[in-house]
């Protein structure tokens, strides 16, 4: 018996040390927000920043473009930044959001195998995915629903090429975020279309290297959209605007500029001057 | 160097420079696993222990379906606890979505089932041993379920480590109702799906290496445990 309940005072105390371990910080706010910003190293650079300047916390959950908007919808984070202009705009017509911002761009590339068996190396990406499509060369697609899955499906349209009619074996949709799809890709030499930012701080690149680059088609507008308070009563609307604010003001604009890996810049401020 | 050597080199200059942030990630992962395990224990003992003692109607189908559950997938768990938790879903109003808590809840789930249905089989052999000398003692059924839930104690600390060891493991439910925020609620597992992510294979296995290793310090912490209190209590 006193073994018992010496165990249970052992749990006990882990509990307590866990609850009060917890206390919840009282400025902070939850931005949903896109792999590609969280795993190029952006929000890395840019939340201490704003931190130290203000004293609130940003916790970003990173997902794909529609599972983030997801979430802003249901009412679980404070702020979206994102980048898929159509789904945006949809999102604050039906008055999930309050208003859709410009913060930045950034440019998708083609990748694909150092030897380049389809022959896509060139400055035209329609044209790109045409001859990949024509040698049916393995291509790995996101198949996420995210803003770079969206862009691939358009340029794919724009291309001529009825994926519906093309898909086979050589198209494969692997249903995962950019990181994952890229590691699928480089394990099986095949041509993927990725954004720059996760492409330059990602390790495992085997053989492949970038084939398509500076169309300006590719560009990638990413926006910021404060989560509608009228609908869910608890979005915490001054910390959330604050940080909207920040992003497109010209000290917010420097600090995205100033993010670079390897002395390449990742993300391209254009937040209209107000 | 090969990924698997550079893995091992990776995981030791990591232990060896108790680096901060690797410190806090490893402490959320204990402390959210073990919250887990306390939880899922207190609801999953009584609960084993009663289904193999009491008799009541839908006894069998409760226990066949507290040993389906063993086998619940951890995406569907953390995709239930975030519809619940969600602030369009019924819990919405405390606002516990990606936070520690829910990851707790989350776990709790997750596990309950499997230590209720070990802790039952466990309980309900002991039964079978003890059950008229029990009622010849005039023992209830509660008292008769403590009795020997006590008495089994050192069979079922190896159900509670089963259940810690899932816990800890777990990736899918964590990622969907913690959110993996950085400093927040990033836990080992959903650190290494990151790493991964970003293709630093290295990294992620090397953190894999010590998540094992965290897992064997914990069970031979509670085997040691088990022999002194043999040893000193019989």
């Amino acid at each position: 018996m006193s073994l018992y309940r010496r165990l249970l005072l052992c749990l006990v105390t882990v509990l307590l040390a866990f609850t009060t371990g917890v206390r919840a910080e009282d400025r902070f706010i939850t931005v949903a927000s896109t792999t590609s910003t969280e795993q190029s190293g952006l929000f890395g650079h840019l939340l201490p920043i704003y931190a130290q300047k203000t004293g609130v916390q940003v916790r970003v959950v990173a997902l794909g473009t529609g599972q983030a908007l997801d979430i802003g919808r249901r009412g679980d984070a404070d702020v979206v930044f994102v980048h898929d202009r159509a789904a945006e705009e949809k999102f604050v017509v039906e008055g999930y959001g309050v208003e859709r911002k410009e913060v930045m761009y950034n440019d998708f590339i083609l990748i694909g195998p150092k030897d380049d068996p389809a022959k896509a190396a060139g400055k035209d990406i329609l044209d790109g995915l045409r001859k990949v499509e024509s040698a049916k060369a393995p291509f790995v697609s996101r198949g996420d629903k995210s803003g770079t899955h969206a862009a691939e499906l358009r340029y794919w349209k724009a291309a001529g090429i009825d994926l519906e009619a093309a898909r086979g074996a050589w198209y494969k949709e692997t249903g995962s975020g950019m990181g994952p799809a890229l590691n699928t890709a480089s394990s099986i030499n095949a041509y993927i279309l990725a954004d720059r930012g996760t492409w330059l701080n990602f390790k495992n690149r085997g053989d492949l290297k970038i084939l398509v680059e500076g169309d300006s088609k590719l560009f990638n507008q990413y926006g910021v959209i404060l989560v509608n308070p009228a609908r869910h009563a608890h979005v915490k609307k001054e910390l959330g605007q604050q940080f909207i604010d920040w992003l497109v003001s010209a000290e917010g604009q420097k600090a995205i500029a100033d993010y670079k890996i390897g002395g390449e810049h990742l993300f391209f401020p254009n937040a209209k001057k107000v | 160097m090969s990924t698997l050597g550079e893995a091992w080199s990776t995981a030791l200059t990591l232990i060896g420079g108790f680096d901060a942030k690797l410190l806090g990630i490893v402490g959320l992962s204990l402390r959210v696993s073990l919250s887990a395990v306390l939880f899922g224990s207190l609801i999953g003992l009584p609960l084993g222990a009663s289904v193999a003692v009491g008799r009541f109607a839908g006894r069998e189908p409760v226990t066949v379906l507290l040993n389906a559950f063993i086998g619940l997938p951890a995406v569907v768990v953390g995709l239930l606890v975030y519809l619940l938790l969600s602030r369009a879903g019924p819990l919405g109003q405390f606002g516990l979505l990606f936070t520690p808590a829910a990851m707790v809840v989350a776990q709790t789930v997750l596990i309950t089932p499997l230590i209720a249905a070990f802790a039952r089989q466990i309980v309900a052999d002991a039964w079978r041993e003890y059950r008229e000398q029990l009622k010849s003692l005039g023992a209830s059924t509660g008292r008769a379920a403590l009795t020997l839930l006590i008495d089994t104690r050192y069979s079922l600390v190896t159900v509670v480590l089963a259940a810690f060891g899932r816990a800890i493991a777990e990736v899918g439910a964590v990622m969907i109702v913690g959110g993996n925020i950085d400093g927040v609620t990033r836990v080992m597992t959903t650190t290494i799906a990151l790493e991964t992510s970003k293709g630093d294979l290295p990294l992620a296995l090397a953190l894999g290496i010590i998540l094992v290793g965290i897992v064997i310090v914990v069970n031979a912490a509670a085997h040691a445990t088990r022999r002194w209190a043999l040893h000193r209590y019989g």
